[in-house]
Parts: structure tokens; sequence; C-alpha cells
């Protein structure tokens, strides 16, 4: 017991190193979204190529959704673009866009010169739709559930890895949860 | 002495100048000083999400100007400084806050201190207090000093 005691301190020590060393590798902007579990914050705004035509956040209603935060300041955006545009031929889920704090011809021309993937894009030129999903910067992309709760929100691009890693389990799930009906 | 003075009077300009340039400036007028006082307690308090080692008061960032725009709103709409807190807490989560809240969470952050503080005064006081070796153990028995001698006669 004595002998024990005199190593309690090294001990310690080296469980203190494991957890500092652990902390090395951790992403601090990994963080989880407050909004996930709550629902999809209400809306009403214009959409991007129709400036006459408001949408609510019941128009989202109903399917697997997944909304993608962009704009045409936002490099990264270009990078997942072709990536977005796969995605939307997955006849499982409906893919829109959140054009935030853009400019609407600017935003439109991106369009049509990279193909439009999205449904539709909401046209967020103030951020306050963004402000309320907690969005600090694009691409985020946020999963909506067919009950319109927020079920994930990723920060950074898409692409087929992450794709893979980040969006199929959970959607698969959210597809069992529908056929279950609840 | 005249040229002493006029040096530190530009040392004093260009040093105000710097940090003028280092925050970044908004124009946001104030019906009285309470609430300017307390958007600035409050721009230092949240954290930028998106810079992450700044506060909103701090950073250059876009989303950091964004919200402090929301929070002038806020003040100017006569919201309590906890519906603002939570207002941003329920968008961008515990991680804004500076001083995170007391919950289960945080009770090791909160507490963990006060408790090795605690700790180590009782190591201090089970240490001082505890009883010197009776001496007595410490005397040879009959065999051993039996066991001695013999040894020293050895020589």
């Amino acid at each position: 017991m004595g002998k024990l005691i005199r190593f309690l301190p090294l001990i310690l020590v080296i469980a203190l190193g494991v957890v500092l060393y652990r902390g090395l590798s951790l992403n601090p902007q990994d963080m989880p979204s407050a909004l996930v579990g709550k629902t999809m914050p209400a809306f009403t705004l214009k959409t991007l190529n129709n400036s006459e035509k408001v949408v609510t956040q019941a128009d989202l209603l109903g399917d697997i959704v997944l909304i993608n935060v962009w704009a045409t300041w936002c490099p990264t955006c270009k990078y997942e673009h072709p990536y977005l545009v796969d995605i939307a031929k997955d006849p499982k889920v409906k893919l829109y866009g959140l054009n935030y704090k853009d400019e609407r011809a600017g935003a439109q021309q991106w369009l049509k010169n990279y193909e439009d993937p999205y449904v539709f894009s909401i046209f967020d030129e103030e951020g306050t739709l963004g402000l309320d999903l907690g969005v600090y910067g694009a691409p985020e992309t946020f999963v909506i559930d067919h009950h319109g709760i927020i079920r994930k929100r990723f920060a950074g691009a898409i692409d087929t890895r992450v794709w893979r890693r980040e969006f199929e389990p959970l959607i698969a799930q959210l597809i069992e949860e529908k056929k279950q009906g609840n | 002495m005249r040229l002493l003075s006029i040096f530190i009077v530009t040392l004093i300009f260009s040093l105000s100048a710097n940090t003028a340039l280092a925050s970044p400036v908004d124009t946001y007028e104030f019906n009285d000083e309470v609430t300017k006082i307390r958007f600035q307690a409050l721009s230092k308090e949240l954290r930028c999400p998106k810079c992450q080692n700044q506060n909103l008061a701090d950073s250059n960032s876009p989303i950091a100007a964004d919200l402090r725009r929301e929070l002038y709103e806020l003040l100017q709409q006569g919201k309590a400084d906890s519906e603002i807190v939570d207002f941003m807490v329920d968008r961008y989560g515990e991680f804004v806050l500076y001083r995170p809240r007391v919950s289960e969470l945080t009770y090791v952050l909160w507490f963990g201190p006060a408790v090795l503080i605690l700790l180590g005064v009782f190591v201090v006081i089970v240490v001082v207090r505890r009883k010197p070796v009776d001496k007595k153990t410490l005397a040879l028995s009959a065999e051993q000093q039996e066991k001695l001698k013999n040894l020293t006669n050895d020589k």
C-alpha cells in the first residue's frame, strides 16, 4: 500500500498526459449544433430565382431534407458543388439551398454556370435565417427529418468520403424511421 | 524640452491610432450610458463562433459583426441580458459563453479547483498530524542485539 502511494503522483501525471494528448488531436471547430433535435426555425423569405415567390419552413416538410448553406463568396462552396450535383440525383433526399448573405445576380449566374442542384434556393440576403440556424460560415449542411426536426449540422465541404461517413448512415436511419411511421 | 513634448504627443497619438485599427469600430448610437455599457460587457462576454479565441468585441470576422448588430438590436428592443444570452446560446450553443453556465457538464470545471484545494489541505493536515514513529519500536530486540554483537566481534 505504502509503495503504491509513492507511485500515485506518477500515475496521475501519466493520466493527465493521456487526457491532454488526446486533446491535441481534437478539432476545436467540430462543434455540435445547438439546434440538433429542435424544429426548423420559422422563416418567410423569397427564393433566389424568383424574387416574387415566398417560401416558408412549411415548404420543406414531409421529406428527408438537406439544406446546404452556400454563397458565391465562398471558395469551398465551389469545391463541393459537383458533389452536390451528384447528391441531388439521389431520390432519397431533397436538396435545398440557402443562399447566405449573397448578391442575387451573382448567385443566379453561379447556378447557371455550374448547374443548379437545388429544388430551390432560399435567398437570405441579410442572413436572418442563417442566424436562426446558428450558421457562422459557408458551406454548412443541415439534415432535416420528415417531421421538420433538425437532425444534423455539418460545417465544411461535402465530398464523397464525407458523404459516406457523415450522411449516409443518418439518411438510412431516417428512411427506416419514416417507414416505421414514427 | 519642446521637442520632447512633441515626441510624447506623437507617441500617444500613434498608440491610440494603433488600438483603433486593431479592434473593429462600430458606430452604434445608444440612448443611454447604461445600454452602452451593457453592449460592451456582453460583446466581451460572448465568444465569436468562427474565430474561437476572440470575443465579439475583438473580432473582425463578418459573423462577429452580424452578432454585434443583433446584440445591438436586441438591446434596443429592451431585452434583458439573460434573454440575450439565451438567444445566442439557442443558436450557437453553450460554446458562445466565455463563462460557461453551471450544469452537469460543467461541474468539474466549476467545482474541480475547490475540490482539489480541499484535497490538498486534507493531505497536508494528515501529513502534519501523523504521530512521530515510536522510538521503542526502533530499538533492537534482544535477539538482534545479540546478532549485532556477534557481527562486531567477528572483526
